[in-house]
C-alpha cells in the first residue's frame, strides 16, 4: 500500500514534505489498517507466549516508540515490523526447542529401555518441555553391588520439593 | 454509592476520536477518601490471590479485555512488557510476592477491581479536579505539575477544564492524587476499543461500592 510508507508531519512523521502527500483519508485508513494487524501480530504472540510457558530465555520484548501519543505511519510500521520479527524469531525458537524435547523424550525411552546402556544419564523435565521438578536418572540397584553386577534401572524423582520446605 | 448511581462520560478530544475509535473516558465521584482497609476487603483480597496462580497469571495478557489494553499500549507508543497495563502490572506483583497485599480501603478496592474486571481505574481528589475530565493532547506549553519542563507536544493525557491531571496510563499530576486528606474520591476509567462499557461500570462499581462500605 502506497500509503504505508508516507510520513505524517501532525502524528508523527519526520521528512514532510520529501515525498506526494497521499489524501487524509487514505492516510487515516493505513493507520487503522497498521493498528489492525498490530493488533493481530499481539495476539499471537501473546499466545504464542501462554504456550511456551515455562520454558525460559526466549526473547519477547518488542522496543516501542514511545508516548503515550498518537503514532504515525512510519511509527506504526516500525511496531508492526518488530512484532513480526519477533514473533518469527519466537517461533523459531520454539521449534528449535521442540525438536530438542522430543530427542530428549526418546533418549528417556531409551534409557528406560536399556538402563545400563545410558549410566548416569540424568533428563530432567525441562529438558523435555514439562514444568515440573522430576527427573529420569538412570542408576545402579544397591549402589556399589549394582555397579559391580550391572544391575541398572532408571529412577524417576518423586518431584517439587514442598512450599516453605 | 447508591444503586442508582452511573457514572459519566469525559469529553474525548475528536481527533483522537478518529484515530482511536473505541477510546473513552467514564468518571464517577465518591463521597469520601481513603482510610484502612477493612477485614471484608482484606478477606476479599486473600480469595483474589488464592484464584491467581501461575497458570491464570500467564494466560491473564491472552484474555479479551486485558488484551485490548495490551494492543492500545501498542497503539500509542507503549511497550506493555515495560510499562504493563494495569492488570498485568497487579498480577505480576501478585506472583512476586505471593499474594494481593492489602495497603489500604482505596488500593486495595482498586485492586480487586480492576483484577477482577480487567480494567484499569484510577482515583483522583475530586476537589482537586476542576470540572469534568476528559482526554486530549497535551497543547502547547503545557507540563504535568510535579514534572520538570514541557512535555513532549501530542502527549496524551487526562485532562481537567484548566489542567492536565495524569497522563494516560501513566503518572498523576502532583497534589492531583489522593491523600490523607481527601474528602472526595473521583474515580475514573479509560475504555479502549473491545472493551465493553459493561466492564468498564462495573470497575468503577467495584470501587465505589467497596469504598462507599469501607
Amino acid at each position: 500500500m502506497a500509503a504505508l510508507l508516507e510520513l505524517d508531519p501532525k502524528v508523527g512523521g519526520e521528512r514532510a514534505g520529501f515525498v506526494p502527500r497521499a489524501p487524509v483519508e487514505d492516510r487515516r485508513a493505513a493507520r487503522i489498517e497498521l493498528r489492525r494487524q498490530i493488533g493481530k501480530l499481539e495476539r499471537e504472540l501473546g499466545e504464542l507466549f501462554a504456550t511456551t510457558f515455562p520454558r525460559s530465555g526466549i526473547e519477547w520484548a518488542v522496543p516501542a516508540a514511545g508516548g503515550p501519543r498518537v503514532l504515525g505511519i512510519a511509527e506504526l510500521e516500525r511496531t508492526r515490523d518488530a512484532l513480526s520479527v519477533r514473533l518469527a524469531d519466537a517461533r523459531a525458537e520454539v521449534a528449535r526447542r521442540a525438536d530438542t524435547e522430543q530427542a530428549n523424550r526418546d533418549l528417556v525411552e531409551r534409557m528406560i529401555a536399556d538402563p545400563a546402556e545410558h549410566r548416569w544419564v540424568r533428563v530432567r523435565s525441562e529438558d523435555v518441555g514439562d514444568r515440573d521438578c522430576k527427573h529420569w536418572h538412570s542408576r545402579p540397584r544397591w549402589g556399589i553391588v549394582g555397579m559391580l553386577l550391572g544391575w541398572w534401572r532408571v529412577k524417576l524423582s518423586s518431584g517439587c520439593p514442598l512450599a516453605g520446605g | 454509592m447508591s444503586e442508582g448511581a452511573q457514572s459519566l462520560a469525559g469529553a474525548v478530544d475528536e481527533r483522537l476520536l478518529e484515530e482511536l475509535p473505541g477510546l473513552k473516558l467514564r468518571y464517577l465521584t465518591v463521597e469520601r477518601g481513603s482510610g484502612r482497609s477493612n477485614r471484608g476487603l482484606k478477606q476479599r483480597l486473600r480469595i483474589l490471590s488464592d484464584r491467581m496462580a501461575g497458570q491464570q497469571a500467564i494466560a491473564v495478557r491472552n484474555q479479551p479485555i486485558p488484551w485490548a489494553y495490551r494492543v492500545f499500549f501498542r497503539h500509542i507508543g507503549l511497550d506493555p512488557d515495560e510499562q504493563r497495563t494495569p492488570v498485568e502490572q497487579l498480577v505480576l506483583e501478585r506472583m512476586l510476592k505471593g499474594g494481593f497485599e492489602s495497603r489500604n480501603l482505596l488500593d486495595d478496592a482498586l485492586t480487586i477491581a480492576i483484577v477482577e474486571s480487567g480494567v484499569p481505574v484510577r482515583a483522583l481528589d475530586a476537589d482537586r479536579v476542576a470540572g469534568a475530565p476528559g482526554i486530549r493532547p497535551i497543547g502547547p506549553g503545557e507540563g504535568l505539575e510535579g514534572r520538570p519542563g514541557e512535555l513532549p507536544g501530542g502527549t496524551l493525557v487526562i485532562a481537567d477544564e484548566e489542567r492536565p491531571l495524569g497522563l494516560l496510563f501513566g503518572a498523576t499530576a502532583a497534589g492531583r492524587g489522593v491523600t490523607k486528606a481527601t474528602k472526595r474520591t473521583m474515580l475514573l476509567s479509560v475504555g479502549v476499543s473491545g472493551v465493553p462499557d459493561i466492564a468498564i461500570e462495573e470497575a468503577l462499581w467495584l470501587v465505589a461500592d467497596a469504598l462507599e462500605s469501607g
